[in-house]
């Protein structure tokens, strides 16, 4: 094949393809139990409906367990080092802007050692999606604390517990200027699968933090939200236009006291003195993403924000079709004889 | 010949001498406010026009504005132009231009007996003076009389020819370096035509400061043409150099070009990932100015981040590069392990200068060759070019994408602050003449397997998108052919023996060295990178001498020419002048077990070719024997 017709747009039918076509002829190696495993079958099951090209798909990843995810995926990967799974990606949608780039990463590789370019690729809008599988342990290398771990936490490495304040990465996220910021969790596949379809739609940057369970060095850390029985009076979903209502009797909400949300009986206000879900708030999207950092909150889990910004590789691609059509040839031989030049004729001088 | 001009005072007509010359080197030197870089630059580019062969050396200051009048904010331009072909921005130089005392201080070690100091007299006053660090002013002392000193108080002579123009004493200051510019074109018989059109289209917008930089340099030249200061006149005829077009480019400009050319004869885009950092960063800024030709350029957040895009967009069917400086290199040197490990075509450009650290930014050095060759975790070979003059930075840069597309690697190519930043005329290629490089990519889906090898150890390139080629690549080792994860003991070890033996398989795909001067003597002195034009002339005047010496100039670094080691035993000593500490010795040394002489130069200066000269004429005496 060469390299015009490979550029060239393909305007067939879309190939069809399911779940199983996505899985890798790899065994999955992931512990038994792992919160990876919800992750690989929910992408699985959500591209298929996505209405992308098999061949367009790319993963990348760091390092860490979560980026061993492009081994298990039959479509195009690129297991990167660790903490630049986000900057490979974006040199790649980049240069290539028909490809739906997912990038598979975790708490360590994406908050700590890849920090600078998560919030850069947010801040330029490439249209990239960000899984960051955050289980608030550095799991591949045995037990060390993340950034998301919490103060006080006793790891390998904080035996007397973790001094660090940690991350709350969906601040982040938004601090970072993200145009799509969304939370799920490993144990909530429905869920999970919906989030990464809105990923897909949303043009720009997508984050989702998933709440994932390490079985082995962080077990049992979002029990409070993935028990049936605690999960309903702990965890609140965002739905755009929507009451923000919760618990197991949906008998709570939450409403506006200024600037502070406020957890308030249902037997107390109705439905209408509650705050509406509104992701095109930047300013309700930190409200929200810093309600639970209080004892009594729930845990918001959805879509914070999902709102328009330009694209970056779009208004690169922009720049360089106008700077194509301007006067004057683009061809090699107009480039180096350009400029000031000058002759010397055979006999020596000019 | 000696013309006769009416004076200033229209009373006398004074006579003026016309001296033939066939080589000059000028220094301009001033403040860093001062615009010495653009006197510089005008001066070359008019030179260029009128024909001479030239070689330029920008000298300047890390810091953007230094404290005025003090030694180290001195900023300086170098230019050495000549009816004859030239290679470096010369030894000393003809003529001084000193727009203050620290920049005469700081310059006249290197100035010529009897050579010319053209002096601001209107900054040599006492603060200055003690800025620079002077007791008596050196102008009404006997310190300069070895020199033809020639008062100008160019500052107060631009505000008095600027006084009708509606601007501040100290805008009109401003336009002091053009009347510098003027009198030195009169001096050395310049066409003011050139300049005056880059100042209308530089400051068109501007018309007040456009006018004042027309009529400064005007008023210098008249300044020449009719005081009864200057009453000699310099002409150096243009040069022969071989029929064509030529421009004048400084390195980073033609590592630019080469890149541009490289992508087009690829039939890819082209995609830059870079930080700026000193003295890479014009290679950002020119390619960003490029993208009609379907180029790319991403500014990054820090060096890891501009390698990190580059392979992204390598794996994405681009012809990839990065560039960046000793420190930006070391940033990298992780990724560079990944993108050999994954195998895909990068070009990473290192700028040398002076190191270790931050080091010395502006200044020129060549001590990245170890990090180049040996600087990676793990058995990690990489091609590594070494441009070695400005304009060879073209096709050094063209040959770098050439191997790194035919090889799947990343390959370094090495230039310097030096050769960077300088200039020289470049006779310029046809389009045409440069070979087609494209690789083709994978086509054939039932076969395909990512890690199988071809005929010189590369393994096809299937880009995303391409339907039936999804494949998965990896810093992990790689199982031979599939491509697969592999912890197996002994795939590893043949992996790691395969990427040896490919990168080692390229010198049957370079062209073998050459030798300048005899293939077998008393001497060859041997160079890499920018120490070419040093290395040469000093070599020129050796053989005009009637020594036996000869110049190896190596520009393939990893691997080497297959014929370096026969050449390197047919010379009775080797002469290595390298801008470290003999690291191309040390190399050449645990390669063919050959012994050298290391002349070593680390002061953020390129060597002159005396020094060389000098070193070589001290073996050939005590080592060799004096002959011929």
């Amino acid at each position: 094949m060469s390299n015009e017709e490979k550029q060239a747009p393909v305007q067939d039918q879309i190939k069809t393809f399911t779940a199983k076509d996505l899985a890798s002829d790899q065994d999955v190696r992931w512990c038994p139990g792992c919160g990876d495993y919800s992750m690989l079958s929910q992408l699985q099951r959500a591209l298929p409906e996505a209405g992308v090209r098999k061949e367009n798909i790319a993963i990348v990843a760091g390092i860490g367990c979560s980026s061993r995810f492009p081994y298990y995926m039959s479509t195009y990967g690129f297991h990167g080092i660790h903490g630049r799974a986000v900057a490979i990606a974006s040199g790649l949608k980049s240069a290539h802007r028909e490809l739906s780039v997912w990038v598979a990463t975790g708490d360590g590789d994406c908050l700590s050692i890849g920090g600078n370019h998560f919030i850069h690729a947010l801040r330029r809008n490439i249209d990239i999606n960000i899984m960051m599988f955050n289980n608030r342990i550095y799991a591949l290398t045995k037990g060390q604390y993340s950034p998301t771990s919490d103060h006080g936490q006793k790891t390998k490495t904080s035996p007397q517990g973790v001094v660090d304040h940690p991350f709350n990465p969906v601040i982040i996220a938004l601090g970072a200027e993200g145009t799509f910021v969304a939370r799920s969790m490993d144990r909530d596949p429905k869920h999970l699968k919906e989030m990464m379809l809105r990923m897909h739609q949303h043009k720009g940057t997508s984050y989702i933090d998933v709440l994932q369970n390490c079985v082995i060095f962080n077990d049992g850390v979002y029990d409070l939200y993935t028990n049936k029985e605690t999960r309903p009076d702990n965890t609140i979903y965002l739905e755009h236009g929507k009451p923000l209502v919760f618990g197991k009797e949906r008998d709570k909400g939450l409403r506006l006291d200024g600037l502070r949300p406020q957890v308030v009986s249902l037997s107390d206000y109705s439905e209408n003195d509650l705050l509406v879900h509104d992701e095109k708030s930047k300013e309700l999207a930190f409200i929200l993403a810093h309600m639970n950092d209080q004892p009594g909150f729930p845990m918001p889990l959805g879509v914070f924000l999902d709102i328009e910004r330009t694209v970056y590789e779009d208004e690169l691609q922009a720049q360089i079709d106008r700077a194509i059509g301007q006067k004057g040839g683009s061809d090699l031989e107009s480039l180096l004889h350009g400029g000031q030049t000058w002759e010397i004729e055979e006999n020596g001088g000019n | 010949m000696a013309t006769t001009v009416e004076t200033a005072d229209g009373q006398r007509t004074k006579s003026v001498k016309f001296v033939e010359l066939d080589d000059v080197t000028i220094r301009f030197a001033g403040d860093s406010g001062d615009g010495m870089q653009l006197t510089g630059t005008q001066f070359t580019s008019t030179t260029a026009q009128v024909g001479n062969d030239l070689s330029t050396f920008p000298d300047y200051p890390s810091e953007i504005r230094a404290p005025s009048g003090t030694l180290y904010g001195v900023s300086g331009f170098q230019i050495h132009f000549s009816s004859r072909s030239i290679h470096t921005p010369g030894d000393r130089f003809d003529t001084l231009v000193a727009m203050n005392p620290a920049a005469l201080k700081v310059n006249l070690k290197l100035l010529h007996e009897g050579g010319n100091i053209i002096v601001n007299t209107d900054s040599f006053d006492a603060k200055n003076l003690k800025l620079a660090k002077y007791d008596e002013n050196p102008l009404d002392d006997d310190s300069l009389k070895g020199y033809k000193v020639f008062p100008v108080p160019i500052t107060s002579l631009t505000t008095r020819a600027l006084e009708d123009l509606d601007l501040s004493t100290k805008e009109m200051q401003r336009s002091k370096n053009f009347f510098a510019l003027g009198l030195l074109y009169w001096m050395y018989n310049r066409p003011m035509d050139p300049t005056l059109e880059w100042i209308k289209e530089k400051f068109g917008k501007n018309e007040l400061v456009m006018k004042a930089n027309e009529k400064a340099l005007k008023a210098g030249y008249n300044f020449g043409n009719i005081t009864e200061t200057f009453t000699v006149r310099y002409n150096v005829r243009s040069a022969e150099l071989p029929p064509g077009k030529y421009r004048n480019v400084t390195g980073n400009e033609a590592t630019s070009l080469g890149m541009v050319a490289a992508t087009m004869k690829a039939k890819l885009p082209g995609f830059l990932g870079s930080y700026p950092i000193t003295p890479a960063s014009e290679i950002l800024q020119e390619l960003s100015r490029l993208k009609k030709y379907n180029f790319r350029t991403f500014q990054a957040e820090d060096e890891i981040a501009g390698i990190c895009t580059a392979i992204g967009a390598s794996y994405g069917g681009s012809l990839a590069f990065t560039t960046t400086s000793g420190p930006g290199m070391a940033l990298k040197t992780e990724a560079i392990g990944l993108a050999l490990m994954v195998e895909l075509p990068l070009v990473i450009v290192d700028v040398q200068r002076g190191g270790p650290s931050t080091g010395l930014p502006t200044k020129t050095e060549q001590s990245d060759l170890y990090q180049a060759i040996l600087g990676r975790n793990g058995e990690a070979p990489v091609p590594v070019l070494a441009a070695c003059s400005p304009a060879n930075c073209f096709y050094a840069a063209f040959e770098a994408a050439r191997i790194a597309l035919k090889y799947m690697t990343p390959v370094i190519l090495l230039t310097d602050g030096y050769i960077a930043n300088g200039t020289e005329p470049w006779m310029l290629p046809h389009a045409d003449d440069l070979p087609d490089i494209s690789v083709p990519f994978a086509d054939d889906p039932e076969n395909f397997k990512p890690y199988l090898r071809d005929d010189h150890l590369s393994r096809p390139w299937a880009v995303p998108g391409m339907e039936g080629f999804e494949h998965r690549i990896g810093g992990l080792e790689k199982q031979h052919v599939t491509g697969n994860v592999s912890h197996d003991p002994a795939n590893h070890q043949f992996m790691v023996e395969m990427r040896a033996k490919k990168v080692a398989g390229i010198a049957d795909d370079i062209p073998v060295q050459t030798v300048f001067g005899p293939n077998e003597g008393d001497l060859a002195v041997v160079g890499w990178g920018g120490t070419y034009g040093a290395i040469r002339t000093a070599v020129e005047r050796l053989q005009a001498e009637g020594k036996s010496v000869a110049h190896v100039h190596v520009k393939y670094l990893n691997p080497f020419p297959k014929n370096l080691g026969t050449i390197l035993r047919r010379y009775k000593k080797l002469l290595i002048p390298e801008l470290n500490l003999g690291q191309l010795a040390y190399i050449l040394r645990a390669t063919y077990r050959v012994e050298s002489t290391t002349f070593s130069k680390v002061q953020g200066l390129p060597f002159t070719p005396m020094e060389i000269e000098d070193k070589a004429n001290e073996i050939l005496k005590n080592h060799v024997g004096a002959r011929g």
